[in-house]
């Protein structure tokens, strides 16, 4: 059985068509990753699964519940951090801690309590206030109280916005710890190194679900050729590139120079002249997960317009 | 930890839960909490010192061109009453009216030249008492009294009480009694009253703010994809305020005893159980204001749209039964209406629960009607 079975899910506020027929299947146990640019309905995708908005159209199961009628039971074995810190500032680390194991009904609490301080190693500071932790604590405090009712499925919006290098590793480390145990996670995230930690990517852009599969996949099915350019005064090359037929991408990576397109032999025709330059070296690159995302992104302005 | 078969629409465990909560946020908030029970007893002693509806003496002036012992004793009489206080003596008509226009003086008071002549020949003596009535309650208790005590003054003054007694027993005589508050204290009526507004105030404006805080802080997203039914969302939020009510209670009832000595005629339990029911409808209107309301401003002026019209038409302030009819059962529809006339009944009258029970009725209906339409509004998702 998948944890997440969706079909067609539509989601609109006012005239704007926020989810466009989103299907999505997510097997147990394992990490997806929901990407897509700001905006683009990956938030309202993450909430309707969770019971926290309703569908105007389509339909599917959670855990095995119906998406539609059993909301209430979804909630109870589903845990969500949402993308602000939504826990109680005004509450000490404990306190919302209790609340939360007092809502689940986990008893006792102050076993669950205590368990989860100290495996955040968080026990000396339980009585201060969660609001004067710092962004990366409030994230793993969020994430402890998410996980302390033992769900089966884990909606993480954005966890880790605005959290330092160490501590997204650190967070990741315990997911997939997490889904080692047999949860299984959907994380929707805007950084490439993140989307590369997950089993599998689903890409959606403006509502629409555009690419979904293993990283490999996804950057495979784009079908993009990449050209790394090496030499003096890139710029100008870049310049030269810019807005020639076939050329579709050119992005400083350090002292190299990506070139992207879809068209192979247009890209091969628009690079002859780049290999004319004294010391300049032309070579087929690996195209990465992110070139394939501003593919997506500057298709999908396209549809828009 | 799967809790199947419990129940999703309550369970005292979720309940405990967010009502610990709450107590806590209550008790992290000091200014709130500070608010919550000092506001009560400044407005109590304010209010209740300052609101009279029976003004005494107010600043009069005296024209009078004669010093005789007629006129001298129309003044004094004047002033037995309490009303007058002659602190300004006029040399003319025109310096009178100045002060009147000015608003130094209420009443004018011209006792004519010809005065005393017309009282020792029996023709029809006159005095003229002009009221300031810009403010109609100001004059009217003053000039009530005016008739019967000018009357029995000359009288008196003129050696003829015994045969003016004698005359009257063959009359008509209309016995008045002011039952109740016989000497017309404004306190009596203000207190009992302050006590439904100061508990309007509080409970509504904190209710009132309950949800949309935390949709404000963004912690409402969290609560709902938590396993909180509306019904315990609800009560979790309302119940807190009615300990905090309990306390406000018991500061104005023993204030009302201790600074203002009004009188406790009725049961003290049916008044608790009568506010118990009173305190339900209002942080239940609250939370219904608070289950519309997209934020803590424009709940807090959906508060105060509440708040002017139930005090102006529920009679604490004004006469009920001097408001045309349309505006009278317009009145009904405020909480604070019913609440008045039990809490003035049972205060004041001594009134048993059979006086006050449909009052008490009107309460419960208001607490059902609040409660209902909470749980409706109630949205259980962000949609």
């Amino acid at each position: 059985m998948n944890a997440i079975e969706v079909r067609n899910l539509v989601k609109r506020f006012g005239t704007k068509t926020v989810v466009d027929h989103v299907t999505m299947n997510v097997a147990e146990g394992e990490i997806v990753g929901f990407l897509g640019p700001n905006g683009s309905g990956k938030t309202t995708t993450i909430r309707i699964m969770c019971g926290l908005l309703t569908p105007d159209e389509g339909e599917g199961q959670v855990l095995g519940y119906d998406l539609l009628t059993e909301s209430l039971k979804i909630k109870r074995e589903v845990g969500y951090m949402t993308q602000k810190f939504s826990f109680y500032e005004d509450l000490t680390i404990a306190e919302n801690l209790e609340f939360v194991a007092r809502l689940y009904r986990l008893r006792p609490v102050e076993e669950y309590v205590g368990r989860t301080l100290e495996d955040l190693g968080m026990t000396s500071r339980r009585n201060q206030l969660a609001g004067t932790l710092s962004g990366g604590w409030k994230q793993r405090l969020a994430l402890a109280a998410c996980i302390m009712h033992e769900p089966r499925l884990l909606l993480l919006d954005e966890p880790t916005a605005g959290v330092d290098p160490k501590a997204r590793r650190e967070f990741w480390d315990e997911i997939h710890r997490l889904a080692q145990g047999g949860l299984t996670v959907l994380v929707s995230t805007h950084y490439m190194d993140e989307a590369e930690r997950c089993h599998r990517i689903s890409y959606i852009s403006y509502g629409k679900m555009l690419a979904t599969g293993t990283v490999d996949e996804v950057v495979k099915n784009a079908g993009l050729t990449t050209f790394v350019v090496e030499g003096p005064r890139l710029d100008q090359v870049a310049e030269a590139l810019e807005g020639r037929p076939g050329v579709e991408q050119v992005a400083p990576f350090g002292t190299t120079l990506h070139v992207v397109g879809s068209d192979q032999k247009l890209l091969d025709a628009a690079l002859e002249d780049v290999r004319k330059r004294e010391r300049t070296t032309v070579r087929p690159g690996e195209t990465s997960l992110e070139d394939v995302f501003i593919q997506f992104m500057a298709g999908s302005k396209d549809n828009m317009a | 930890m799967k809790q199947y078969g419990v129940s999703t629409v309550f369970s005292f465990a979720r309940l405990g839960a967010l009502l610990l909560k709450e107590f806590i946020q209550m008790r992290r908030d000091r200014i709130t909490f500070a608010m919550m029970l000092g506001v009560p007893l400044m407005q109590l002693v304010l209010f209740g010192y300052a609101i009279n509806n029976d003004p005494k003496s107010l600043p009069a002036a005296l024209v009078a061109t004669s010093n005789d012992h007629y006129t001298r004793a129309m003044v004094s009489a004047l002033q037995m009453t309490g009303y007058y206080r002659f602190d300004h003596v006029a040399e003319s008509a025109a310096e009178a009216e100045a002060l009147m226009a000015s608003g130094s003086v209420a009443f004018v008071v011209t006792i004519p030249s010809d005065f005393a002549r017309r009282v020792e020949r029996g023709d029809n003596p006159q005095l003229l008492i002009e009221a300031d009535a810009t403010d109609p309650a100001v004059a009217s208790g003053a000039i009530s009294t005016l008739g019967t005590v000018a009357a029995n003054a000359l009288l008196r003054e003129r050696g003829m009480e015994a045969a003016a007694a004698e005359n009257a027993r063959s009359q008509l005589e209309v016995v008045v009694h002011r039952r109740y508050n016989p000497e017309g204290i404004s306190q009596y009526n203000i207190v009992p009253g302050l006590l439904g507004v100061i508990l309007q105030m509080t409970m509504v404006m904190m209710t009132s703010i309950a949800l949309t805080r935390e949709t404000e802080r963004g912690t409402m997203e969290n609560l709902l994809a938590m396993p909180a039914s509306p019904l315990e969302i609800m009560l979790g939020k309302v119940l807190p305020y009615l300990v905090v009510g309990a306390v406000q209670v018991l500061v104005v009832l023993i204030a009302a005893k201790l600074l203002f000595s009004v009188p406790f005629m009725g049961s003290l339990p049916l008044l608790l159980f009568a506010i118990l029911v009173f305190v339900l409808s209002l942080v239940l209107l609250g939370y219904t204001i608070s289950t519309m309301a997209r934020t803590q401003m424009q709940a807090l002026q959906l508060t105060f749209f509440f708040f002017l019209p139930s005090i102006l038409l529920s009679g604490f302030m004004f006469p009920y039964r001097g408001m045309p009819g349309w505006a009278q059962i317009f009145g009904e529809i405020f909480p604070l209406t019913h609440f008045l006339r039990i809490t003035r009944a049972v205060m004041l009258k001594g009134a048993d629960f059979a006086a006050i029970a449909t009052e008490v009725g009107a309460l419960a209906i208001f607490v059902a009607l609040f409660a209902g339409v909470a749980l409706l509004r109630f949205r259980r998702t962000l949609d």
